[in-house]
């Protein structure tokens, strides 16, 4: 490999953006001895020195988010619409307003800092409290003093624009369910502790108390501590087992509330007719183990969404170009007809002809392509892209769910449930339900033949021992440590049933752009006359004033002129063509070969978005072309997989530009389909399943909503997993999409652990009911042998999950 | 022995009142966010400058 002669080595080092980290193009932006890459990231420095908050530079290094400058004026006008605002805000007294904000832009204790004292920014907000974890802030502001637009503002000022939905706002109910799990655990711990205290006695004594009425006094207390067991922290049990035998199907939670249901009726005939203790240590126990256990299983990550449509994507509001002027309208009124504005940075809300103006449209949230599109007058615009540039006018077409990319959610798929299949834990309860009652039916037997007062005793000890409660554990304590494990390795999972799913796969579909492509490195190459340094400089100056995307990517790989001082002259910006400027003497121009074509009759064939030309002097030179860079380890994961016989395919929304480069990755086997529009996507993958394939699908923008939601198991690659991600099973961040070979035999060795304990816990279950077919399970066997059993397995499963993950490499 | 009955007594109120405690340290939402709370206890107090004019004059007089 021949590598242009110390590329990196040349280039002085940049002065890093005291606010925002990036690097400065030059010095010219500065405060005393503190310089910045733009305007706006020197804006909010000011704001935060004047108002004394610069302790915010103290917690973290460069802690800002890159400005994007003062906003327009009207950008968040629709919050002033009483509808919109009454929606969003949780409470509102006359005078003090209560809202919650979701801010995914919060990363590190500098901006807890920064949030938490915006009173000290704006006298008019009362109180702000950040929930990291959720990504959250709640403010109390005075509504004589701000408005809920001009806070949107100041969050948006200072780098944390909201991200505003009526999606989000709607289900910004606070956690009820969550703490009444805590309350049903509390609860049952304190009466298991307390009963297990007062049934010491009567272990250590072997059944007799000589104090009169002490035995009693336990037994009762014992009673009525368990009640709330039975009827509160228990509930659950009972009413899923319910709902499962109603639907005729034998869940796991059948045998447990069977198992609670005959240790207390028997414990409470014990202590009522006055002729034992009973077994209600072990009874609660075993509630406050599971719920234990199924609260660990199901903590999930808070700042999460795992089941976004592009309702929670889509502004709320839109500028409605009316015969009365401009006005703010929900995006829902939208109808077919009307004259919409958007400005710089706004999105388009449903498919639009574009009537005047620059359209320069980022669809990178719906394909994951970083190139912005550009678009003339009179052509049709799809909803979901962003306006870079100046703003445009346009004619929806069609309401907002009726557009091209809206129309996915119309599919079967987006309503009713996934199709998650059954877990295998419910067959293997299944058989131990009929195991156990078989065993159950042989003791009855056995005793009425011989001796029928030990019969209902012998049948119940059954009943209790068998308790499949270990089996319940061993999956839930080992698929929320893998939970952990995965979420560690930036695998964020929705549940634990993903696991299973993801042991069962034997297809692997990727998405091409965002997924196996990385959004953040990019692949330069220049055809054409080799450059002359005087050159390079040129052009590496012209290129980093302007804002398009790939001039910014150009800029940075040309070998440097930093420190150096070009002089420019009449620098001009043609949004989504092209610049031209002369430098340090030399006419340049570079943009598109449509654009350069306007200037010269060069006649250059017009090509692929990811061009760009240079003309020199009026010259053609040649060209660069700008291309995604596939992954790091991208051929390796694709070998391991083929060698772990995962059939692999790879649909592609782009042309076939890279199909040469993608065959010698992928190999000749491999189907690479190209121009794939997201309902073909959808189809190709349910036309996989009805071939009895079970697909995991990689896909990262809106394009791919459907196809992850048809499949198996949707994964949504993220390169910044704070922003938007369709509705998925799980969120993979963008870098560890390598690690993809691990995860799946990480989660297909998770089936193995549990399998493993299972075998653990019917030793157990032998065990116990070898004692219990003769009648002869005391109180103090049962206390012993289920805490003994439940806490080894947890043990095991926890101990076994993380040396796998090791052995894995995760 | 009779104390014993009281002794008991007294033990469930005891730990009643460490789950009366749990349950309200649960719905004021202490374990709503386990994360910020261990931040914001490091950020300086508001005013520092108006609190060392207020302490001043009293370490002077001693």
């Amino acid at each position: 490999m021949t590598k242009p002669p110390s590329l990196n080595s040349s280039i002085p080092e940049q002065t890093a953006c005291y606010h925002c980290g990036e690097p400065c193009p030059d010095k010219s932006i500065s405060r005393e001895d503190k310089f910045f890459c733009c305007e706006g990231c020197r804006q909010v420095y000011l704001l935060l020195q004047e108002n004394d908050l610069c302790v915010y530079y103290d917690f973290d290094k460069n802690p800002g988010i890159k400005a994007k400058g003062r906003f327009t004026s009207s950008r968040f006008a629709y919050l002033d619409d009483e509808l919109t605002r009454e929606k969003l805000v949780q409470f509102n007294s006359g005078t003090q307003t209560n809202v919650t904000f979701s801010l995914p832009q919060m990363h590190c204790s500098s901006c807890i800092y920064l949030l938490e004292h915006l009173h000290r920014i704006h006298p008019g907000i009362i109180k702000s409290q950040v929930n990291f974890q959720r990504k959250e802030v709640f403010v109390i502001f005075d509504n004589q003093q701000i408005t809920l637009r001009k806070v949107v503002e100041l969050l948006a000022f200072i780098g944390y624009e909201p991200r505003i939905s009526l999606e989000d706002s709607i289900s910004k109910k606070p956690g009820k369910f969550d703490k009444q799990r805590l309350y049903r655990i509390g609860v049952a711990g304190f009466c298991f502790a307390n009963i297990m205290m007062l049934s010491f006695p009567e272990y250590f004594s072997s059944g007799i108390i000589e104090q009169k009425g002490l035995k009693e006094t336990f037994s009762w207390l014992n009673l009525a501590l368990s009640l709330p067991v039975l009827f509160y922290s228990g509930s659950d049990f009972f009413v899923s087992a319910w709902k499962g035998l109603r639907q005729r199907f034998l869940n796991i939670d059948a045998p447990i509330a069977l198992a609670i249901l005959v240790t207390y009726g028997r414990s409470y005939y014990e202590i009522i007719s006055g002729h034992g203790a009973g077994y209600l240590d072990s009874g609660s126990g075993i509630v406050f183990f599971m719920l234990i256990g199924r609260w660990f299983q199901d903590k999930t990550y808070d700042s999460f969404s795992f089941d976004r449509d592009y309702k929670s994507y889509f502004p709320l509001g839109v500028t409605l170009m009316g015969t009365e002027g401009e006005r703010n309208i929900p995006v829902t009124r939208l109808k077919k007809g009307d004259h919409i504005l958007i400005r710089n940075e706004e999105m388009i809300p449903s498919d639009a002809i574009l009537i005047s103006g620059q359209a320069n449209v980022d669809y990178s949230f719906v394909s994951g392509e970083n190139t912005p599109v550009t678009k003339s007058c009179g052509e049709l615009i799809y909803a979901g892209g962003k306006q870079v540039g100046s703003a445009i006018e346009l004619e929806v077409t069609g309401s907002v769910s009726q557009s091209y990319i809206t129309q996915l959610w119309n599919n079967d798929v987006f309503h009713g449930k996934k199709n998650t299949e059954k877990s295998f834990i419910h067959p293997w309860s299944r058989y131990f339900t009929v195991a156990l009652f078989t065993v159950a039916a042989l003791t009855g037997i056995y005793w009425m033949l011989h001796d029928q007062s030990r019969l209902l005793p012998a049948l119940s000890s059954v009943l209790i021992v068998a308790c499949p409660c270990s089996l319940l554990l061993s999956a839930t304590f080992t698929y929320g440590n893998m939970l952990r494990i995965f979420g560690k390795n930036r695998m964020y999972l929705k549940n634990a049933g993903v696991i299973e799913s993801l042991a069962g796969v034997d297809t692997v579909v990727f998405d091409k752009t965002g997924t196996i492509t990385s959004n953040k490195a990019s692949l330069v190459t220049y055809e054409g006359t080799p450059l002359t340094p005087k050159e390079e400089i040129a052009l590496q100056t012209i290129a980093r004033q302007s804002s398009h995307p790939l001039s910014k990517i150009i800029a940075d790989w040309l070998p440097g002129a930093e420190g150096r001082i070009s002089v420019v002259e009449g620098f001009r910006e043609y949004t989504g063509k092209g610049v031209e400027a002369t430098v340090n003497g030399l006419p340049i121009k570079l943009g598109s070969a449509h654009f350069l074509n306007q200037f010269h009759a060069d006649c250059l064939s017009s090509d692929t978005g990811t061009h760009v030309h240079i003309m020199v002097n009026n010259t053609h030179m040649g060209r660069f072309q700008v291309s995604n860079q596939y992954r790091d380890g991208l051929k390796e994961l694709i070998g391991s997989l083929k060698q772990e016989k995962y059939r692999l395919y790879l649909l592609s929304g782009d042309n076939d530009a890279e199909k040469d480069n993608l065959k010698v990755i992928f190999g000749p086997a491999t189907t690479l389909a190209f121009r794939q529009d997201p309902q073909q996507k959808l189809e190709y993958v349910k036309s996989l399943q009805d071939q009895h394939r079970k697909v995991l699908m990689l896909g990262d923008g809106l394009n791919d909503a459907g196809a992850l939601m048809q499949s198996n198991v949707g994964i949504a690659v993220s390169d910044n997993t704070s922003q938007f991600t369709p509705a998925c099973d799980a969120i993979l961040d963008g870098s560890r999409v390598q690690n993809l070979d691990n995860f799946l035999s990480f989660a297909k060795s998770g089936k193995r652990i549990v399998t493993i304990s299972f075998i653990l816990s019917i030793l157990y279950n032998i065990v116990g009911l070898s004692f219990a077919v003769r009648g002869l399970l005391s109180p103090m066997v049962a206390a012993i042998l289920m805490p003994a059993s439940s806490i080894s397995i947890v043990l095991l499963v926890t101990l076994l999950s993380s040396v796998m993950a090791r052995l894995k490499g995760l | 022995m009779s104390a014993l009955f009281i002794l008991i007594g007294i033990s469930i109120l005891v730990a009643g009142g460490f789950l009366a405690a749990f349950l309200w340290s649960v719905k004021s939402g202490q374990y709503d966010d386990d994360y910020t709370p261990s931040v914001r206890m490091l950020f300086d107090d508001d005013k520092p400058q108006e609190i060392i004019s207020t302490l001043k004059p009293l370490i002077k007089t001693k």
